[in-house]
């Protein structure tokens, strides 16, 4: 009884000094913790984060909009017209369309990347910016597009001025059709007309 | 030094209240150091960083929470005994405050030599408990409640085992006072309490492991009586939300941090009093070698709160190694193996001394 009195004491005091002795050698570990603004970890290569447009490579085809599991992309095109066509993507792709919005409102991303997979162009892709937080819930919808509303007034004054001149041209052409097709119609009529004289003239 | 501030002011009043202003100024600057220091450690230990913004690596950190505090609403609650609750946080800090009167700090800054000296200390650290009573009861809330019963009955059970190694020691002193004690440690460290004191001889040599246990006893029942980990069941946080101080805010509960944290230097201070040498330098002092008098005291200052606040770090890193102790094992390690080794102890240094 004696003996276990005296292993119990000095099993107590011993592994205190067990303990402190790890402790000790953990004042001197350095710390594991970043100063968080200052000291940053690094973020993983495939790390999904705030999405960015390269307005200047986007076509316009609205895929990614399609893809997006929570529609949080929003994208209005004009057609260009051939005299005046947006500038081909950085990688030589011709563009048809002005894309005259395209909005991200990041409140809504789920960042799925769905939308990054299926872009021709890859103009929309995921940076490392993960620090955007705003007081208010309006700042999160990011604005890619960068024409300004007279350009897209114009752009789309263009298309549509383009629009009634085709149709204007196509009516004409249609309307000259006709008239030709009359002319022909009647032409075959005279000529009709005129053969069995020819023939009476021969008989 | 209160003889020097009377012959100044002529007062014997004005004279006493200007001698307690650098113990309460120390005390403070200690905590805001302490409290640092702690977290500090603390965050070391668990390879973490600790406060790193306010000043460099985060010093002014405890100044900043001070200011904080200060500003804080006084919440007192419409079912609490306002009288108690209102004068328990005084009555913690005022009698921890009391004990710093006896300790000396160098050869010529003591508040009291006076020849009860520990009992006096004591005395008052045991009175620490009629406040945290006041505290939990007038707080009428179960936590506040259980947490003062815990530490009135860890207290009082703690007082035995401390009471009876200070006993050992005055048997080797032959004195009760801290300063009386402290001189008969002077000159050399092998004079020191840990190493036998100032007996010489063959009994030096025995005294040698028992002091070592009486020294180790202290300190295990002065860390429980200053209510810190692994003894701060008053305060548990898992269990008591705050122990006695849950209901206290700004100020008041302000007073109770700076008293444990007060009562932390103070059981280092015992120590080093009884078993360090108090003020007295290991090595002899710079002051003597050069021939400079005034700088002996601030060489004694230093050693004194070096020595202290070794001792205070030595706390901190028990908190952060060590579980805390459920209320049985408290009271086991308390009666069951401090009381008993305590009382040997005490019997084996006397029949040496008397030899």
């Amino acid at each position: 009884m004696i003996k276990n009195y005296l292993k119990n004491t000095w099993e107590g005091l011993y592994t205190v000094f067990v303990g402190m002795k790890i402790t000790w050698k953990h004042l001197f570990v350095p710390s594991v913790t970043l100063q968080y603004p200052e000291e940053r970890a690094k973020l993983p290569e495939r790390a999904r984060n705030r999405l960015f447009l390269n307005y200047n490579d986007c076509i316009g085809c609205m895929q990614c909009a399609t893809a997006c599991p929570v529609n949080c992309i929003e994208i209005e095109t004009v057609k260009g017209i051939p005299t005046d066509m947006p500038d081909p993507t950085s990688k030589g792709q011709k563009k048809a369309l002005w894309v005259t919005k395209f909005d991200i409102d990041t409140g809504k991303c789920c960042f799925c990347q769905l939308c990054v997979f299926p872009c021709p162009t890859e103009a929309i892709y995921m940076t490392d910016i993960y620090e955007y937080s705003e007081f208010d819930r309006d700042n999160l919808v990011y604005n890619f597009a960068s024409l300004t509303q007279a350009e897209v007034k114009e752009k789309q004054d263009n298309f549509d001025k383009f629009q009634a001149e085709k149709e204007a041209q196509k009516v004409a052409a249609a309307k000259a059709k006709a008239e030709a097709d009359a002319k022909k119609a009647a032409e075959d009529k005279a000529k009709s007309e005129i053969k069995p004289s020819d023939d009476e003239i021969k008989e | 030094m209160q003889n020097y501030l009377i012959e100044i002011f002529g007062s014997e009043i004005v004279a006493y209240i200007l001698a307690t202003v650098p113990v309460l100024a120390f005390i403070v600057v200690f905590v805001l150091f302490a409290v640092w220091l702690e977290r500090k450690v603390s965050a070391h230990m668990q390879d973490r960083l600790g406060p790193m913004r306010v000043g460099w690596h985060g010093v002014l950190q405890t100044l900043a929470d001070f200011l904080k505090l200060l500003q804080k609403e006084d919440i007192v609650a419409s079912a609490n005994d306002k009288a108690l609750f209102n004068i328990a946080p005084y009555v913690v800090f005022v009698t921890t405050l009391i004990t710093y009167t006896m300790l000396p700090f160098t050869s010529i800054f003591i508040g009291s030599n006076a020849d009860v000296g520990i009992y006096f200390v004591l005395a008052f650290s045991g009175a620490v408990v009629a406040g945290i009573l006041m505290a939990g009861w007038a707080s009428n809330n179960k936590y506040s409640l259980y947490g003062s019963l815990r530490s009135a009955a860890q207290i009082v059970s703690y007082e035995i085992p401390t009471a009876l190694v200070v006993l050992t020691m005055i048997m080797l002193y032959g004195t009760l006072s801290l300063g009386d004690i402290t001189t008969a440690q002077t000159s050399q460290f092998w004079n020191w309490g840990i190493f036998g004191g100032p007996v010489l001889g063959i009994g030096k040599i025995l005294l040698v492991p028992f002091m070592f246990v009486a020294f180790i006893i202290l300190f295990i029942s002065t860390l429980a009586e200053s209510n810190r980990t692994p003894f701060d069941l008053p305060e548990s946080e898992s269990e008591l939300v705050a122990g006695f101080n849950t209901e206290y805010s700004g100020i008041k509960f302000s007073m109770f941090f700076l008293s444990e944290f007060a009562n932390m230097f103070l059981i280092g201070a015992i120590l080093v009093i009884f078993f360090f040498g108090g003020y007295n330098s290991p090595f002899g002092y710079l002051g003597n070698l050069l021939g400079i008098e005034w700088l002996i005291p601030i060489e004694q200052l230093f050693w004194f709160l070096g020595k202290g606040m070794f001792f205070v770090f030595v706390d901190m890193w028990l908190r952060w190694t060590l579980p805390r102790v459920r209320v049985d094992q408290l009271m086991t390690i308390c009666w069951k193996y401090l009381i008993p080794y305590a009382f040997f102890n005490l019997l084996i240094v006397g029949l040496i001394l008397l030899i």
